[in-house]
C-alpha cells in the first residue's frame, strides 16, 4: 500500500504542474479513481483531447476492471449495502488483495477438509458446525475486503491532495517526476508478463504501438492502436486459444 | 481546456470508468455463463493494453531522442531491471523515477 501513497502523491504533483490544483485532483480521485487512467487523463486535460478520445480510452483502459469484476460478482452481491461501493472501488491493487484473501480461504477450507477426513466418524452435528464456521469466515472475509477497499481509496485521495499541496507550496526541482507514470505502467507490465501464459498480446501491443507511433505521430496514435490491437487479437483468437490453452479465468496481477 | 470543459471531461471519464466496473454485475444479472469471447479478451487484453500505454508514455522518444528521449528509454530499462530483481512496485517506481530525474539534472 506504500506504493499507493507515493503514486497518488505524484499524481497530485503532476496535476498541480499541469495547472490543476488539489481540489481537481481530489475530484478526479473521488469520481474516476483508477490509477493508470488518471495519469493519462492529465495529459488529455492539458492537451485538450476530444471527448471521444477520452471516453474510448477510458473504456479501453478500464476494461481491466470489467474483467476483475467478473471474478467477484457472486462475492460482492452478498455484501448488502456495501455492494455498490465494492463495485466502484475495484482497482488493480484491491483486486490483487481480494484474490489473495479468496485463496487463503480456499486453502483453509482444504486443510479443514483434510482434518475432517481423518476423523470421519463424527457424523452429522460436525457438518453443521462446519457450515457455521464457514459462514462466519465469509463474513469476516467480506469485512476485510470492505476495509481494504475503503482504506485504499482514502489513502489514494489523501495522497492526491497532499501531492497537490506540496507541489503548490514547496518550490522543489521536480523536472522528470512525470516519469513515475511510465514507471507505474512498466511495473504492471512486468507483473503481467510474469504471470502470462503467452507473451503474444504484450509483444503485439508494443509492436503495433511503435509502428503506429511512427506512422501516425504522437498526438493521435493511442486510440487507433488500441482498436487495431484488439482487432488483431480477436482475429487470431483460434491460434491464441490453442497456444494459451482453454481460457482460464483469473490471472492475478501481483502487487507488492 | 477551461474549467467547464475539464469538468465535463472528468465526469465523462468517471462515467465510462463506472460503466466498465458495473458492467459485469449488470450483464450477468441472470446468466452465470460468461461468453467465451469475453473471457478470451479478459485473459489477453490487459497485457496488450499495458504495452500500448508504455509506448504512449514514451511517445516523445522518437522526436526527441537526442534530448530526453534516450534518458526515458534508459530509465524504463532501469525500471524493468529493478522490478525483475526486487519485485517491489514502490521500489521500482521510486528508483527509476529518481534515476531519470538525476539524469536530467546532471547528464
Amino acid at each position: 500500500m506504500g506504493s499507493y501513497l507515493f503514486v497518488s502523491m505524484s499524481y497530485g504533483l503532476l496535476m498541480q504542474e499541469a495547472g490543476y490544483r488539489w481540489g481537481w485532483s481530489l475530484l478526479v480521485s473521488m469520481t474516476v479513481y483508477t490509477g493508470a487512467f488518471q495519469f493519462v487523463l492529465i495529459t488529455f486535460l492539458s492537451s485538450g483531447a476530444s471527448l471521444l478520445t477520452i471516453a474510448l480510452t477510458a473504456l479501453f483502459m478500464n476494461s481491466r476492471q470489467f474483467f476483475y469484476g467478473l471474478s467477484f460478482v457472486e462475492e460482492f452481491r452478498q455484501m448488502g449495502k456495501r455492494y455498490p461501493y465494492m463495485v466502484h472501488t475495484m482497482t488493480d491493487e484491491t483486486y490483487a488483495a481480494n484474490c489473495a484473501l479468496q485463496m487463503q480461504q480456499e486453502q483453509r477450507a482444504k486443510e479443514s477438509d483434510q482434518k475432517m477426513g481423518q476423523n470421519e466418524k463424527k457424523a452429522v452435528p460436525e457438518e453443521d458446525e462446519k457450515n457455521i464456521a464457514k459462514s462466519l469466515e465469509n463474513i469476516r472475509k467480506r469485512d476485510e475486503m470492505f476495509w481494504i477497499a475503503l482504506f485504499s481509496r482514502i489513502s489514494w485521495m489523501l495522497g492526491a491532495v497532499a501531492g497537490g499541496v506540496i507541489g503548490q507550496s514547496i518550490p522543489v526541482e521536480l523536472t522528470g517526476i512525470d516519469f513515475c507514470m511510465t514507471a507505474l505502467f512498466v511495473t504492471i507490465f512486468v507483473d503481467q508478463w510474469r504471470s502470462a501464459k503467452s507473451h503474444i498480446p504484450a509483444l503485439l501491443g508494443l509492436g503495433c504501438g511503435v509502428v503506429l507511433l511512427l506512422l501516425v505521430g504522437p498526438d493521435y496514435f493511442l486510440l487507433p492502436t488500441l482498436i487495431l490491437v484488439s482487432g488483431i487479437l480477436l482475429l487470431i483468437r483460434g491460434t491464441m486459444n490453442s497456444a494459451v490453452g482453454a481460457a482460464s479465468g483469473e490471472e492475478a496481477v501481483e502487487h507488492e | 481546456m477551461n474549467n467547464i470543459q475539464a469538468f465535463t471531461a472528468i465526469m465523462l471519464a468517471a462515467a465510462c470508468t463506472l460503466l466498465m466496473r458495473a458492467l459485469p454485475f449488470t450483464l450477468l444479472g441472470k446468466r452465470q455463463e460468461i461468453p467465451e469471447v469475453i473471457r478470451y479478451l479478459g485473459n489477453i487484453l490487459p497485457a496488450a493494453i499495458m504495452a500500448v500505454l508504455i509506448v504512449y508514455c514514451l511517445k516523445s522518444v522518437p522526436m526527441d531522442f537526442g534530448g530526453t528521449g534516450m534518458y526515458q528509454l534508459l530509465a524504463a530499462g532501469v525500471c524493468v531491471l529493478l522490478h525483475v530483481w526486487k519485485k517491489n512496485t514502490l521500489f521500482s517506481i521510486v528508483g527509476s523515477t529518481a534515476f531519470y530525474m538525476i539524469l536530467l539534472q546532471f547528464a
